[in-house]
């Protein structure tokens, strides 16, 4: 018990939740995603639980930019799409095996490194704000790129591709159904995406609890400060601008493999980078456990919220107003006053909120 | 006591000047600093102290002139290339890690000066030695009952305090304390005084103090310097310069008729 208490800890890099609650949030997310396909059976579940994997992901690399190096970066869905493209690329013109996805990867990861370096020299030694607008108008050039370079990614309607044998829906891996679920190949392409989501969150975790990790995290604090005792900001944010922008390429990666399609809508679309945006500041800034908390609270809500507000139009029928108010059709309303609520009750997020009491802000200057 | 002129200044610097538009704030200022040496710098509100510090440790660029240290043009480098070649400061307006904790805050310092500090593998809680050795600096400010505490959530003082030891934890061998006491209460100014002194004591650091307090200055300095609108314009031993019209009049705001020099 002793050794598995020590492993667990090693594998979390020591930086263990916070609060009760929160580990046990945290622990509730883990079982509910590693025993999805048999738990919630259906096709709708299992890609809800998939992209919370996959966004898990995308939302903690952008927190080692925005919580924790506090960068503000608009760019992330770029290399999200750069994975996503170039592992849906290579198996659209290569074919589809398994050393293709390899090569996918490793080109997407190159691309995308070289990319955050190019725009990290160039405007990272600079003031905040203008590393946000070179990355706004990179990723609008991206954008379309992508979108006007149609013989080669699709233009609009992006690309459908196959993938390798062994996570196509139609293989069976199994003859006899285990616990009454059928074992197919997308249920071994769930558990691909799980395991390296868990993986690549466990390596984010370890990187902001390393030596580099706190010298980040110093000058999101204090930037003249950490200058002051000998650390060169510009090379920190450039690194940690490159780690990220691997992690969100990787992620990219997961989709590409889930979805079997890759398009300009899916991976790199400035909704999706609102989205992330909205996950890592509900879930809480700086603390890599906020992102798997925000994360599967928003996708739960994406999916599930208008469901719900049906059944609740429903069940207030006759009420003057409510049915109104609660149709399914203004789901974004409410989940705009979910978002501003929560930013107003936690403004440190969920788990930040759960981890302590709020931070205290330098009062004088 | 000042070191012999012959002996080769750790830290120099020649016609050190800056200008913002036509105000000269620092104006071509030569001094050398010598190790094991305590120079006191001063002069009223708005001299050119903090500024001349600034242009030392890198802070803001020089208009013209050189800063050498150990002989070596230092003038162009960045403020982390001239921390890593030994140069340490604490701000006078207190410039900590808020949100990060007091023992956090010095193993920045400590991590620093190490060869790992940019290591991706290694943990942050891992490093024993480090761990320690902050633990040190802050036990030699009287915070080590706190070094779990936010910076952010000290008193003033204590914030004064972690200010010296975070520079302390750096262990430079030129230590730029700017106004190090201003603003602590009276009961904490001797812990501060004492470190100092040790510190001076050690024999080979470089220290350079910018205080207001002439006791302190006679007390603890070897040799006081005075500057007066950017200007170098005196240098000499504590007793001779503060007791010189100059500091009477300029620095003390008293004419030399009305107050005589104490000790």
């Amino acid at each position: 018990m002793q050794n598995g208490d020590a492993m667990i800890s090693a594998l979390l890099s020591h930086d263990l939740p916070k609060s009760k609650v929160l580990a046990a949030l945290l622990g509730l997310i883990l079982l509910g995603l590693a025993l999805a396909p048999f738990l919630f059976p259906g096709a709708a579940a299992i890609n809800t639980a998939a992209k919370i994997c996959i966004f898990i992901v995308l939302v903690a690399s952008y927190d080692i930019l925005l919580g924790y190096t506090g960068i503000v970066s608009f760019a992330h869905t770029m290399f999200f799409g750069i994975g996503g493209y170039g592992v849906g690329l290579s198996l659209y013109f290569l074919g589809a095996t398994w050393p293709i996805v390899a090569l996918g990867i490793v080109v997407a990861l190159i691309l995308g490194v070289a990319l955050a370096f190019i725009i990290g020299l160039v405007s990272l030694r600079v003031k905040a704000i203008f590393f946000a607008m070179i990355t706004l108008a990179v990723a609008s050039a991206f954008l379309i790129l992508a979108t006007q370079l149609s013989a080669l990614t699709g233009g609009e309607d992006g690309r459908s591709f196959r993938v390798p044998e062994l996570i196509r829906p139609a293989t069976k891996l199994l003859e006899t159904p285990v616990f009454g679920l059928e074992i197919t190949g997308r249920v071994a392409a769930y558990y691909l995406i799980f395991f390296a989501a868990l993986a690549l969150f466990l390596v984010a975790l370890r990187l902001v609890n390393s030596c580099f990790g706190r010298v980040l995290q110093a000058i999101r604090e204090n930037e003249l400060r950490a200058e002051a005792l000998g650390y060169r900001v510009v090379y920190y944010r450039t690194l940690a601008s490159c780690l990220s922008a691997a992690l969100a390429v990787a992620a990219g990666c997961l989709s590409a493999l889930w979805l079997r399609y890759t398009g300009p809508e899916t991976t790199l679309s400035f909704a999706i980078m609102l989205d992330v945006l909205l996950m890592v500041v509900i879930g809480g800034m700086g603390t890599l456990y906020g992102a798997v908390i925000g994360t599967t609270l928003f996708v739960l809500a994406q999916n599930y919220l208008q469901k719900l507000m049906g059944i609740a139009s429903a069940a207030t029928e006759g009420i003057p107003l409510l049915p109104r108010l609660l149709h399914p059709d203004r789901w974004l309303l409410l989940l705009g006053i979910l978002f501003v609520l929560s930013v107003y009750f936690f403004p440190t997020g969920i788990a930040g909120r759960l981890a302590g009491p709020p931070r205290k802000e330098e009062s004088q200057r | 006591m000042p070191a012999p002129e012959t002996s080769a200044p750790v830290l120099e610097t020649r016609d050190l000047t800056i200008r913002f538009g036509g105000h000269v704030a620092v104006n071509a200022v030569s001094a050398r600093f010598q190790a094991g040496e305590l120079t006191a710098i001063v002069g009223p509100n708005g001299a050119g102290k903090t500024t001349y510090f600034n242009l030392i440790s890198g802070q803001l660029p020089a208009t013209s002139g050189q800063i050498l240290l150990d002989g070596a043009d230092i003038t162009g480098l960045a403020p982390s290339a001239r921390a890593q070649r030994g140069i340490g400061r604490a701000f006078q307006i207190t410039s900590l890690f808020p949100n990060l904790s007091v023992h956090e805050n010095v193993r920045l310092a400590v991590q620093a000066r190490a060869r790992e500090a940019a290591s991706l593998t290694r943990l942050w809680s891992g490093m024993r030695d480090w761990i320690e050795k902050a633990d040190r600096a802050l036990e030699e400010v009287n915070l080590l009952a706190q070094r779990k505490t936010l910076a952010a959530a000290l008193p003033h003082g204590d914030k004064r305090k972690l200010e010296v030891a975070i520079m302390m934890a750096l262990e430079p061998r030129v230590f730029m304390f700017d106004e190090p006491t201003a603003g602590m209460s009276v009961d904490e100014v001797p812990v501060i005084l004492d470190l100092i002194a040790r510190l001076k004591a050690q024999g080979d650091k470089t220290i350079l103090l910018v205080e207001h307090k002439m006791d302190v200055v006679r007390s603890l300095a070897d040799r006081v310097v005075v500057l007066l609108n950017g200007t170098l314009s005196a240098d000499g031993d504590p007793a001779t310069v503060t007791a010189s019209a100059i500091v009477q009049e300029a620095y003390l705001g008293i004419t030399p008729k009305a107050g005589g020099a104490r000790g």
